[in-house]
């Protein structure tokens, strides 16, 4: 291409006298990088430098940087620079860029690599407390928001709550039914599987039973309901807190935990039990089925047996212990997402953490809670 | 590469684009000139921003042609469309800055996805453009979230500049700004339009930058240009909308001062 842009080299006496040809902008950023690159090592030893303009068609300041850096190398070591035959049009330009990049610019000076490890775990050790307190501070504050709305109902948000509770239960409904009738199923599988092999057949209805009463339906729901609901709550809030939604509630006087967070929160503390209790029965019928048409159980006898195998007391440790996973997927995914900042990044990052937390949390409180059932003997 | 550069950088004829049932451009047609600083005006929700987009292509025209720099997008390939992309900036209201990068990161993002430069010199331009919108290089380390609303416009004009464009788009450039930072960004634009000779089509509503910053001004009102021409020439214009948006109270201040 006729456009195509050179770097011309002359010496005359001391002088090294530089032409650029042809179109020196962006679009032949390629090419100039390279002749420039190709003639620095010449540059850098000229002893007097000379730059002539005349040839250039097209100037912007990818190509002026360029040139300007040249020289800019060469005054560095004391060496006299001339910028010949600088058409008019592009001394406006020159101006502005020998002005540029002058003040060293302070970059991060690297580390031992060692010490950064240590200062890496010091220092996410400390994070840590960063990770509990807004957790308690939020428990703090749902208590007092509880407390006021039980002195004065009228300023608790009824429909609001309501809201919720059609979001994050009846809508819920289809896929806890869905997936803890599976999950019922597969247990009641593996347990004829294998029980088969001592004859232990009639026990897998005892296990089905105690396992999804216990444990298995509120552990089960829980996780869904973290990552279903949980994450929700933390993206609105976090988008609401983005959008300085939650400064604005607050500076009309209106407290964003009394209107926000309190009906969310108690909307899955009233919904999680309900999901519970059917997702249980849908995992007992998931079993019940898999009972009759893979173990050769016929119902009547799969029921006979659930009414032996498993009492009142089993429901009841599953029920206990469902709203006390609503309140900490609640308060998790609450306190995350007004922990948002100005960025899409951190949006993502709090619902992520949001998650894992509410899971990780709900599984420790479910130990927890073993080993109290268990000191109890219930 | 084309021998003989057009005069007109940007024609749109007999443009028409809408939502819905609402037509919000019927039939426009306007021109651009090379190396001009053109004012959009017009009321709110009028379709100052619809034109603009819909120039740049976010929003699909209905009928008409829209040749900028000499490409049509009907008619040209997909490499030349993204080509001609290249060859201009765009500065949206609110600055769309990417908000997981650094303001460095922002500026160097159109240069590191088009060119192939090495890390010193990508890192060097946007040192420089950072420092031609009158920010510091310490700035650049920052991330969006940390910058005021005058810092954020400046960097979305870095990134805007940094694959040197032929044409500037900016829409509402100056709002949100106080009055000083309003007149510095206009003459930052008007100094940085000097030095770089680009073109620049300007969505404002801001009367001062009209009179200061533009060679001419473009009045939009019931989807068609009213009035085009320099600010004495629009003033003069007959049609009603004009003539309310520059004799009401708060223009009169301005033009006033004109005269």
């Amino acid at each position: 291409m006729a456009a195509d842009p050179t770097l011309n080299c002359t010496v005359t006496g001391e002088w090294l006298e530089l032409t650029p040809v042809g179109v020196w902008t962006t679009a032949q950023s390629d090419a100039l990088e390279e002749r420039v690159t190709a003639v620095t090592p010449l540059v850098s030893t000229a002893r007097k430098l000379a730059i002539n303009m005349s040839g250039v068609r097209e100037l912007d300041t990818l190509g002026a940087w360029l040139l300007e850096r040249l020289s800019r190398g060469c005054t560095d070591r004391k060496v006299e620079v001339q910028f010949r035959e600088v058409p008019e049009r592009y001394r406006g330009l020159f101006d502005q860029i020998g002005r540029v990049n002058r003040r060293a610019a302070e970059r991060p000076a690297r580390k031992n690599r060692l010490l950064a490890v240590f200062e890496l775990i010091g220092q996410s050790t400390i994070a840590l407390k960063d990770e509990f307190i807004p957790f308690l501070e939020m428990l703090a504050a749902l208590s007092f928001s509880i407390a006021h709305a039980l002195v004065r109902p009228r300023n608790f948000r009824f429909i609001s709550a309501v809201h919720h509770i059609y979001r994050v239960g009846w809508d819920a409904i289809p896929i806890m039914f869905l997936i803890t009738f599976l999950i019922g199923c597969i247990i009641a599988q593996q347990g004829f599987f294998h029980f088969r092999k001592f004859g232990a057949d009639a026990y897998v209805v005892d296990m089905v039973g105690i396992l999804v009463l216990r444990e298995l339906g509120v552990l089960i729901v829980s996780i869904m309901v973290a990552g279903r609901s949980g994450s929700a709550y933390t993206a609105e809030l976090g988008s609401m807190k983005m959008r300085e939604e939650i400064d604005a509630l607050r500076m009309m006087g209106l407290d964003p935990v009394e209107v926000l967070i309190l009906p969310r929160a108690l909307a899955l503390v009233i919904a999680l039990p309900i999901l519970t209790f059917l997702g249980s029965m849908a995992a007992l019928f998931g079993g019940g089925l898999v009972a009759s048409f893979y173990g050769g159980m016929s119902p009547e006898i799969y029921i006979a047996r659930l009414r032996e195998a498993v009492s009142v007391t089993h429901f009841e440790v599953g029920m206990i212990k469902a709203p006390f996973m609503a309140l900490v997927i609640g308060l998790v995914a609450c306190s995350e997402g007004l922990r948002v900042k100005g960025s899409a990044e951190s949006l993502g990052l709090q619902t992520t953490n949001s998650v894992v937390k509410s899971i990780f949390l709900v599984i420790v409180l479910d130990g927890v809670f073993a080993i109290f059932f268990a000191s109890i003997s219930m | 590469m084309t021998s003989v550069e057009p005069d007109m950088v940007i024609r749109v004829r007999d443009l028409v684009a809408g939502f819905g049932d609402q037509i919000v451009l019927d039939h426009l047609s306007l021109e651009v000139r090379r190396g001009e600083i053109l004012g959009l005006v017009g009321a709110s929700g009028g379709g100052k921003s619809v034109l603009l987009r819909t120039i740049i292509g976010l929003i699909p025209k209905r009928q008409g042609h829209i040749d900028v720099m000499g490409v049509d997008r009907d008619t040209a390939s997909p490499d030349e469309a993204r080509a001609m992309e290249r060859r201009w900036g765009i500065l949206f209201q609110q600055g769309a800055l990417f908000s997981s990068l650094t303001v460095l990161e922002n500026i160097q993002f159109p240069m590191r996805e088009n060119l192939h430069l090495s890390e010193a010199l990508l890192y060097e331009l946007a040192n420089a453009k950072l420092e031609m919108v009158g920010l510091s290089p310490s700035d650049g380390m920052k991330i969006p979230a940390e910058l005021s609303g005058g810092m954020t416009k400046r960097v979305a004009l870095a990134r805007a500049l940094a694959l040197d464009p032929e044409i500037l788009f900016l829409d509402e450039p100056t709002s949100g700004l106080d009055p000083i930072s309003a007149g510095d960004f206009d003459r930052l634009i008007k100094t940085l339009q000097q030095t770089l000779n680009f073109t620049v089509f300007m969505v404002t509503h801001d009367l001062y930058s009209l009179r200061v910053q533009c060679d001419r001004i473009a009045a939009i009102a019931n989807g068609m240009i009213v009035a085009i021409g320099p600010l004495t020439e629009v003033i003069k214009s007959d049609h009603p909308w004009v003539k309310s948006y520059f004799q009401g109270e708060r223009a009169r201040v301005i033009t006033r001062a004109t005269n």
